[in-house]
C-alpha cells in the first residue's frame, strides 16, 4: 500500500482476481474487429501501464512479456514484437510509479503519454527499419486518444477498491 | 562462518536484471522470427490459446451480420436469385463450350504427348478477420490444417488473385494479400505475353518492377498469372496497369497497377489446390535410374491419395 500520495479516498487493498479479469478484458477489447483502424488505443498496453504504476508487485515485466507474445500471435506481427514494446514500457512504469502518483490525474496523464507513444515507437523500429513499412502518422494517434483515456480508466478499475464514504466521529479517518 | 540476514523484504531479482533478461529474450525471439522463421510451432501453440478468445470477440459482428441478413426483404433475395439465375443462363453458354474445349485440348495434348494441364480445384473459404498488425495486409479465413490446408497455396476470388496462404494454424490459415508490402507475383500482359513480376506496395497498390522505360505497355493492359513460378496456375487475371511514368533519367518505367480482384474487400474467397511440381526433363530422370523407376509410382500414389 502507497501511502505517500495524495488520494482523496482512501482505497481498499487490490484483489489479484481483478486485474488479471480487467488484463483479459483489455485483452478482448484489443482483439475487437475495431483494432483494425490503426488510430485505436492499445488498450492492454493501457491496463498494463495502469497496473504497473498502481501495483508494481503484482503486474510487472513478466506479465508484460507474457501479455506481449499473446498479441504477437493474435496479430500475426513478428515474435516478440508487442513483448519487448511491453516489457520495457512496463519497466518504464514501474521506475516512475513512485513519482507518477504524487500528481492529479490528468497530469499523470500526461506522464501516461510517453510511456504509450514508446510502445508504438519500439514496434514501428522493430518493424519500420528492416522492412520499410510504415502505417502512417495515424497509428501514433492511439497513445494519445489513450493517455485521454487515463482518468475514465483510473477511475473505472479502481471501483472495486473505493469503500464507501461514511462518517464516523469517533474514528480520525 | 558466513551468516546472512533474513530477507526482510523479498523484491525478487532488480528491477534492471529482470529488464534486461525479458529483453534479451524478447530481441531473441524477435531474430529467430525475422530470421529463420523457426517458431511456427510455438506460434500454433500460442494460438490455440487466443484464438477462441478471437473468435468470441468477433462473435457480435458476426451476430449482427447475420440479423442483418434474417430482416432483409424477400423481395432483395427474390431480385438477387433472379439476377443470378441470368448470369448463370449467361455463363452456361460458355461453360459448357469449355468444357467440350478442355477435353478436345486435353486430347491433343496427350496426341502430341504434352503434359496435361492441372484443373484449377480448391476450397472455398470464409473471411474471418483481417489480422490487426498496420504493418502489413493480411486476413485470416476459417480453413486451416483440418482441411488439408498447407503454406504457399494460391488464393483467388471471383475477380482474380487475391494473394497466398503464408501460415497454417489447426483451424483458421493467414492469407498473405499481393497488395502487401514486397509480395510478389510472376505475371504476363495479355495483349502481348510480355513477362514480368508484380510486387505489392503495401498501400492497397501493385507496382511492375524492372521494366525498362520503352517497353510495351500500355494503360489499361490486363496482367494474368504466367504460371512460372509453379505456384500460381497460369492465366489467372491479377492486375491492371493505371499509370505509367517513363522519365529517361531512370532505366527502368514506373508502372502502377491495381487489383482486379476484392483484394481490400471479400468475404468469400477460393483456396487453390497446391499446384502439382513440374515435372523434370526426360534426360535427368532417365540419368538417375533409381529414380526413374519409383518416379511414376509416387505420381500414382499421389493422385490416389487426391482421390480420396
Amino acid at each position: 500500500m502507497q501511502a505517500t500520495y495524495s488520494s482523496a479516498r482512501i482505497l481498499q487493498p487490490v484483489r489479484p482476481w481483478f486485474v488479471l479479469l480487467s488484463l483479459f478484458g483489455a485483452l478482448i477489447l484489443n482483439f475487437l474487429p475495431t483494432s483494425a483502424w490503426s488510430w485505436m488505443p492499445d488498450w492492454l498496453a493501457l491496463t498494463l501501464v495502469f497496473w504497473s504504476i498502481r501495483e508494481p508487485r503484482l503486474v510487472g515485466m513478466g506479465a508484460g512479456f507474457l501479455l506481449g507474445l499473446v498479441m504477437d500471435v493474435a496479430d500475426a506481427s513478428l515474435m516478440g514484437q508487442h513483448a519487448l514494446a511491453y516489457v520495457l514500457v512496463t519497466y518504464a512504469a514501474t521506475a516512475l510509479a513512485r513519482r507518477i502518483l504524487w500528481f492529479p490525474l490528468w497530469q499523470q496523464a500526461l506522464h501516461v503519454l510517453p510511456l504509450l507513444l514508446s510502445v508504438q515507437l519500439v514496434q514501428f523500429a522493430v518493424r519500420f527499419v528492416p522492412e520499410g513499412q510504415s502505417p502512417g502518422l495515424v497509428y501514433f494517434v492511439g497513445p494519445v486518444l489513450g493517455a485521454l483515456l487515463w482518468v475514465p480508466l483510473t477511475f473505472v478499475l479502481l471501483l472495486p477498491q473505493y469503500r464507501p464514504v461514511e462518517h464516523d466521529e469517533n474514528r480520525p479517518i | 562462518m558466513d551468516h546472512q540476514p533474513p530477507p526482510f523484504f523479498k523484491r525478487g531479482p532488480a528491477p534492471l536484471a529482470r529488464l534486461s533478461f525479458f529483453a534479451a529474450l524478447s530481441l531473441a525471439l524477435l531474430f529467430i522470427d525475422a530470421r529463420f522463421k523457426t517458431l511456427e510451432l510455438m506460434r500454433q501453440g500460442l494460438s490455440t490459446l487466443t484464438q477462441p478468445i478471437q473468435q468470441i470477440a468477433h462473435s457480435p459482428v458476426r451476430l449482427a451480420e447475420n440479423t442483418s441478413a434474417y430482416f432483409s426483404s424477400i423481395s432483395t433475395f427474390q431480385e438477387e436469385n433472379l439476377r443470378l439465375r441470368r448470369t448463370q443462363l449467361d455463363n452456361a453458354s460458355t461453360l459448357l463450350r469449355v468444357r467440350q474445349l478442355e477435353a478436345e485440348n486435353d486430347r491433343l495434348r496427350r496426341l502430341l504427348d504434352i503434359k496435361s494441364r492441372q484443373q484449377a480445384s480448391g476450397q472455398v473459404a470464409h473471411l474471418l478477420y483481417s489480422a490487426r498488425d498496420p504493418f502489413s495486409r493480411r486476413i485470416v479465413v476459417d480453413k486451416g490444417q483440418q482441411d488439408r490446408i498447407q503454406a504457399g497455396q494460391p488464393v483467388i476470388d471471383d475477380a482474380g488473385v487475391v494473394g497466398q496462404v503464408t501460415r497454417v494454424f489447426p483451424f483458421v490459415s493467414e492469407i498473405t494479400l499481393i497488395s502487401d508490402k514486397d509480395q510478389a507475383v510472376p505475371v504476363q500482359i495479355v495483349r502481348n505475353g510480355l513477362r514480368s513480376v508484380v510486387f505489392g506496395l503495401g498501400n492497397g497498390k501493385l507496382e511492375l518492377r524492372f521494366m525498362p522505360a520503352n517497353a510495351d505497355v500500355q494503360n489499361g493492359d490486363l496482367l494474368v498469372t504466367s504460371g512460372l513460378d509453379g505456384v500460381f496456375l497460369a492465366g489467372l487475371p491479377v492486375a491492371r496497369v493505371v499509370s505509367i511514368e517513363r522519365d529517361t533519367s531512370y532505366s527502368f518505367a514506373r508502372i502502377h497497377c491495381e487489383p482486379v480482384g476484392g483484394v481490400e474487400n471479400h468475404g468469400e474467397i477460393m483456396i487453390l489446390d497446391p499446384r502439382e511440381a513440374l515435372a523434370l526433363p526426360e534426360q535427368l530422370t532417365r540419368e538417375n535410374s533409381g529414380d526413374a523407376k519409383t518416379a511414376p509410382k509416387q505420381k500414382i500414389k499421389r493422385r490416389a491419395l487426391k482421390r480420396d
